[in-house]
């Protein structure tokens, strides 16, 4: 049984979180704890083999910011909504299911967008073409084709702020190139 | 006295999130919504709570542990609403005509070709779970 050796620099991230999630269930975190931490995880993370996951070599952290302000607001108003849609609307509800074609083809990005969605409500990823990038969505309270468009072009802001946290350069560099048109 | 008022209301806030998700499943009317429901206004319900545990305990030691509770429910949550999600789609139980538009139903019956068999659920040949259903590309003949 031959594995693929994985550089630890590939690994880091993951050590690195384990260690955090190490010093947060112990609520310790002194050095001693952290050490004994890094160790575990490094036997963690290669005793418990995973395919390595391919980030995309940039991380900025200045998107990070608005990026959760804006998430947590749409949290917020989503929430309160379906509240109200279920309060008020309930049994006659209309949905739909809405295509969404990305810019990005990293599956790292399609995957961390997918996600994103899926945890505001009112948007659940039914089903994802990897070979196109397309998102399939299940969305509450749709009634015509303009609510539809208006959800695609939420996904593809949505999309647009991972691609600035975390999008690999060329995407990046196309979705400059899309800002700068009129 | 202030930090009880705060804990309060972010409690209560929390426990409606949860009446939201008890309202929808009862009030809405298939499978897909009631998955919204059940699922969503927890993301923010938990939020709530943990805030609220985090105020009342007054040490930072604690919340890297509400942090991480709330990591993991975010990672999670969308996971299984959407294993949960897919597979509902893929059995059929969802009531088409509540939905307005269904962009994958196209794209799964011209995957289907023409052909049309009476089961529109793609064959299972594991592996790749996720790439499954819509690949109108791949040979394919076009309905």
């Amino acid at each position: 049984m031959s594995r693929q050796h994985i550089p630890l620099i590939t690994e880091l991230p993951l050590v690195i979180w384990l260690v955090i999630v190490w010093g947060a269930l112990w609520q310790d975190f002194g050095p001693g704890n952290l050490v004994f931490g890094a160790v575990i995880a490094y036997a963690v993370v290669n005793f418990f083999y995973l395919p390595p996951v391919e980030l995309t070599g940039r991380f900025n952290v200045l998107w990070v910011v608005p990026f959760l302000g804006r998430f947590l607001l749409q949290l917020v108003t989503a929430s309160v909504e379906v509240f109200w849609l279920a309060v008020s609307k309930g049994p006659k509800l209309r949905n739909a299911v809405v295509a969404v074609e990305l810019r990005s083809h990293s599956d790292f990005l399609v995957t961390a967008t997918g996600h994103a969605l899926s945890l505001i409500p009112g948007s659940l990823v039914l089903e994802v073409d990897r070979s196109t990038s397309t998102l399939y969505l299940h969305c509450l309270n749709v009634a015509s084709e303009e609510d539809a468009e208006v959800i695609r072009r939420d996904v593809r802001a949505t999309e647009a702020w991972l691609i600035r946290i975390m999008g690999t350069r060329a995407d990046f560099a196309a979705l400059r190139a899309e800002e700068a048109l009129p | 006295m202030l930090q009880d008022v705060v804990v309060s209301v972010l409690l209560i806030a929390g426990a409606l999130m949860s009446l939201a998700a008890g309202v929808g499943l009862v009030r809405f009317p298939d499978l897909l919504s009631r998955m919204h429901a059940a699922t969503k206004p927890q993301v923010l319900g938990l939020l709530l709570f943990l805030l609220a545990l985090a105020v009342e305990n007054g040490t930072w030691l604690l919340v890297p542990l509400l942090v991480l509770c709330w990591v993991f429910q975010l990672l999670t949550s969308p996971v299984s609403a959407h294993m949960v999600g897919r597979a509902g789609y893929r059995t059929r139980h969802l009531r088409r005509d509540l939905l307005t538009l269904d962009e994958l139903d196209d794209v799964v019956a011209r995957a289907a070709g023409e052909g049309a068999p009476e089961d529109r659920r793609p064959p299972r040949q594991g592996g790749h779970p996720g790439r499954a259903v819509p690949r109108g590309d791949s040979g394919v003949p076009e309905a």
